[in-house]
């Protein structure tokens, strides 16, 4: 085996492994468990590094294993997928300090660590992954490794949320697998290409694709969160905020997105989808999602609801940019793949630093907060100007090109629901910064730590402060090389080369 | 390794576990606790061999003592005998050490070992069989000696649970023996091969292949012919369980496919197959249903059990279509759901025995902690549960897709939906489980601990279950090798 078939299984083992050491540990052995955990997490960074470079040089990092005669299981690194596994790796090692600060003195921390791990190993395999059964091996695997990080507080609230949770994502896994099992029957083994491989298949097979089409949407919407396929993902806030953070940032919520753009691009070929009429109906259910979510989320007092209902809208603008037709609505929706995450990471650091300091958890108590926690919410108002998409943020960068690709496909009614949305973000985060800077102080806060010199443990402070310069960061220098929409033009130009 | 290719597995096969069974019954159990795990392993040893050998070089065969069909008896062993040996002997070995460490302090220790070692014999005896009348007389040598292994134990309970499976495996016998006295009448030989060149279509044929089939669904326990099951696989000792759910079924399954393939074929089973679909799908819906109300843990398992056969039998429906490459796939799903499901449901059975020796409670209800007081039962319970869901990448998801696939390539969708529908089921019931073992402890009992053994044993299978969705190529490619 070259170094090259090596790398994409190396870069599973680091968090693989480390998850399975984990769970054998005693709970005492904090020392250790967080050496594995950093180290695991630093590794991965590290050979993702190696391979980021590789594949912008063209290199090739493929692994193929016979799993039925005929039937591959691969592991492949292509442009797309490194920008899903770079914004794994960077926001795994983010949120695994700040977990660990967060969890610090909380039973059952080897188990959560484990499965931590293994969440992460599924979603990085999932951007790896090279056909369509490698993807629903992890999709599956994504699932179960998530469960028992939802209903880690073993409150019958948690074990509830984790029933809905369950119910939905099995049932989408489900709907996902007679798609693959359908495409396979088909076409034979179905590998992820630039450019879709479906178009090849005769006419009369086009019916069956449409259909095929609805089921894998489906399958996927459940993680994507597309309405009404949502229901799982308010419920499923009782976690602990670092799992919050990871699933609506990297692995659940972004593994479905990653999906939808994957059987768009790479299985259908987005002109191919554009030709069966694939793609309106896809723009029309991620516009009433982006709609929907931003309305629900304005009526939600629970921030940690309220940030939920925004990642159901959030997410549903990287469906939409794949669901036009064009290189720069493509674009708006890749770069918004990573945007959205650094920036969603961030607003549930921040709730989770409120939670764990304060004990707030309400919009109606945080009046003032921000003269008790300026670092903190600092981080949070750069953050919610980004999913508002004010410039110079990131989410600027997203919108700005989601928008130019509306006009571009010619598809003026997006534009509309862009602007319609943008407003909703505004007059859903708006009052909350209202609140927080400009308003006094109204009642002591639910908890108060003993005083210290920072504002909380510097664990949680630090990754909300690097997204932060992040989400700044990637809108100030978005024409830089290897920033999130340079290499989203790089995957563009690679699915529109033919 | 030509000499190796040269040995002769098949008798030793038979032989070696009926010695074993007379040493144990002979010398007693602290004897027999003593050379059960060499035994065990030496039978792992020569199924492992023959699986080899047959994959290099083909279906095997053998006359005993130099008399060929139909005058003497002859051994044969093609892929799938091969697999199905290769099978008992790998689950085999797993329960045998359990049992080893769970009869330590228990009754039954006495008559478990004899009983064990001639339900192996009997069971190598029927995958080695050749003709139908030997496959009748080790069909009901298995069935005294599965009865024989639901009475250890002791209770009132098992006893009457016994009584019933002795009953319905009796009456399952004997239609089959009909069937065969049909054949026998009509075409004077009972060798297989012989029968298949024979066998021509009409109302005795029909008849009598009827009345087989009905025997060895009896005794596979389909709905609505599986009465007899969930008490007697529920009510044993959890390694009595193990080898009943595990390996007892799949021989009159394996029986019943060998038929199918190799004798009724020249028949036009397409409405019997579909109908034998009708009652697998009835036994998916049927066995998850009830597993989704019980109480208890083994039961809740043994309900499972007539779900996961009801899988099985999806495959006649498949089978019996026209096109060769579907039936291949479907006869490769078929085998591999028996494969899987034997490796999963005994992981489960070891995993549940060792959770309620540990819990002192059959309950569900009363699983709440286990998740830290025993994480390795429980972790091979859940990986026993991802095969039996069907997900990757686990032995049951290759069974699965191959079902699927051939479900679609027979264009008969319906199958399709039963498929999806039943793992949604089966996740649903497994769950229950799971999710009350991530319960913080809220009763007051006490925890024993437990034995290693009894964890890792359980572990062993859950992960050759596991292992079985990662190498699917070698075992598929075996059963290619198909008896002539």
């Amino acid at each position: 085996m070259s170094l090259n078939q090596t790398l994409p299984l190396l870069v599973l083992a680091t968090s693989l492994l480390t998850g399975l050491a984990i769970f054998f540990l005693a709970e005492g052995q904090q020392r250790l468990r967080t050496s594995l955990n950093l180290g695991g997490a630093l590794a991965k960074l590290a050979l993702v590094g190696v391979m980021l470079r590789g594949v912008a040089q063209g290199q090739d990092y493929e692994l193929r294993y016979p799993v039925l005669p005929g039937l591959d299981f691969v592991l492949r690194a292509d442009a797309l997928s490194m920008a899903f596994v770079t914004l794994s790796a960077v926001l795994w090692l983010l949120t695994t300090v700040y977990a660990i600060g967060y969890l610090e003195g909380s039973p059952h921390r080897s188990r959560f660590f484990g499965f931590f791990s293994l969440c992460v190993t599924a979603t990085v395999g999932i951007a790896l992954a090279g056909n369509l059964l490698s993807f629903f091996v992890f999709y599956e695997f994504l699932t179960l490794a998530t469960y028992p990080l939802v209903v880690h507080r073993g409150t019958d609230k948690a074990m509830r949320a984790g029933n809905i949770y369950l119910a939905y994502t099995l049932g989408g896994g489900a709907a996902l697998l007679v798609g693959v099992v359908w495409l396979h029957h088909l076409l034979g083994s179905v590998e992820f290409t630039h450019g879709g491989v479906l178009s090849r298949l005769p006419a009369a097979s086009h019916g069956d694709l449409i259909v095929i089409f609805a089921l894998m949407i489906a399958g996927l919407g459940v993680k994507a969160a597309l309405v009404p396929l949502h229901g799982w993902l308010p419920a499923a806030m009782v976690a602990p905020a670092p799992v919050s953070a990871l699933l609506h940032a990297v692995a659940v919520v972004k593994a479905g997105a990653f999906g939808i753009v994957r059987v768009v691009y790479d299985v259908y070929g987005v002109e191919f989808a554009a030709d069966l009429g694939l793609l309106v109906p896809l723009a029309a259910v991620a516009s009433i999602t982006i709609l929907y979510g931003s309305l629900r989320a304005l009526g939600q007092d629970g921030l940690k609801r309220r940030l939920a209902f925004s990642t159901v809208s959030q997410v549903s603008y990287i469906v939409l940019g794949a669901s036009m037709f064009g290189p720069v609505g493509t674009i708006g929706g890749l770069v918004h793949l990573v945007h959205q995450g650094i920036m969603k990471v961030t607003l549930f650091f921040c709730a989770g630093n409120l939670a764990e300091t304060l004990g707030i958890h309400r919009v109606s108590e945080m009046a003032g907060v921000g003269r008790r926690m300026p670092w903190t919410m600092g981080a949070f108002t750069v953050a919610a100007f980004g999913m508002i998409g004010a410039p110079p943020m990131a989410g600027f960068i997203s919108k700005w090109y989601l928008g130019l690709g509306a006009l571009d496909a010619d598809l003026p009614w997006i534009l509309a629901v862009l602007v319609v949305s943008s407003l909703l973000n505004a007059a859903y985060f708006l009052p909350v910064l209202h609140v927080v800077w400009f308003r006094p102080q109204e009642a002591p806060w639910p908890t108060e730590p003993p005083a210290s010199r920072l504002e909380t443990h510097w664990t949680l402070l630090l990754p909300p402060m690097l997204t932060a310069l992040l989400t700044l960061g990637l809108g100030l220098l978005a024409a830089v090389a290897f920033s999130p929409l340079e290499w989203a033009k790089l995957v563009t130009a690679r699915e529109y080369q033919r | 390794m030509q000499a190796i290719l040269a040995l002769d597995m098949l008798p030793w096969l038979i032989a070696l576990p009926l010695v074993f069974a007379t040493a144990s019954f002979l010398l007693g159990p602290r004897v027999a606790r003593l050379i059960a795990p060499s035994g065990l392993a030496l039978g792992l040893l020569a199924a492992g061999c023959l699986a080899w050998q047959v994959g290099i070089g083909g279906p095997r065969r053998q006359a005993i003592g130099g008399w060929d069909a139909p005058l003497g008896i002859t051994l044969h062993a093609d892929g799938l005998a091969a697999l199905m040996l290769a099978m008992t002997a790998a689950v085999a070995l797993p329960v045998g050490l359990y049992a080893r460490s769970y009869f330590r302090h228990r009754p039954g220790g006495v008559d478990f070992w004899p009983m064990t070692w001639f339900l192996l014999a009997s069971m190598n005896a029927l995958y080695l069989s050749a003709d139908v009348f030997n496959l009748y007389v080790t069909l009901e040598m298995l069935g005294l000696a599965a009865v024989g292994l639901v009475t250890i134990g002791g209770h009132a309970a098992a006893l009457s649970a016994a009584m019933r499976y002795l009953l319905a495996a009796v009456a399952g016998s004997l239609l089959y023996l009909l069937g065969v006295a049909l054949l026998y009448g009509a075409h004077a030989t009972v060798d297989l091969a012989l029968l298949a060149a024979r066998l021509a279509p009409g109302p005795y044929a029909a008849l009598a292949a009827a009345l087989m089939t009905t025997g060895l669904i009896v005794k596979t326990a389909l709905f609505p012919l599986h009465f007899w099951l969930p008490p007697a696989h529920g009510g044993a000792t959890p390694p009595a369980s193990a080898l009943l759910s595990a390996l007892v079924i799949k021989a009159s399954f394996y029986l019943l496919l060998r038929l199918w393939v190799d004798l009724f074929g020249a028949l036009d089973t397409v409405a019997a197959g579909q109908l034998l679909g009708a009652l697998g799908a009835a036994a998916i819906v049927w066995g998850s249903v009830l597993a989704l109300r019980e109480k208890k843990l083994k039961m809740l398992i043994a309900y499972s059990t007539i779900a996961q056969t009801g899988y099985l039998f999806l495959v006649f429906a498949l089978v019996a279509g026209d096109r060769a490459g579907v039936a291949a796939s479907a006869l490769a799903g078929g085998v591999y759901q028996a494969l899987s499901h034997a490796a999963a449901k005994s992981a489960m059975f070891l995993a549940a025995g060792g959770m309620i020796a540990s819990m002192g409670s059959d309950l569900i209800a009363r699983l709440d902690g286990l998740s830290t007081r025993l994480p390795v039962s429980l972790f091979a319970f859940a990986l026993a549960s991802v095969s039996l869901i069907g997900l990757p990448p686990s032995g049951g998801f290759v069974a699965k897709w191959l079902l699927l696939d051939a479900a679609l390539a027979s264009g008969q969708w319906w199958w399709l939906v039963v498929m999806v529908a039943g793992g949604l089921l089966t996740a649903a019931y497994v769950f229950r489980v799971l999710r009350r073992a991530f319960l913080p402890a809220a009763h007051g009992g006490v925890f024993q601990p437990v034995p290693r053994t009894l964890e890792f044993s359980a572990l062993a299978l859950a992960l050759v279950s596991l292992l079985l969705g990662l190498t699917a190529t070698g075992p598929l490619a075996l059963l290619a090798w198909h008896r002539a």
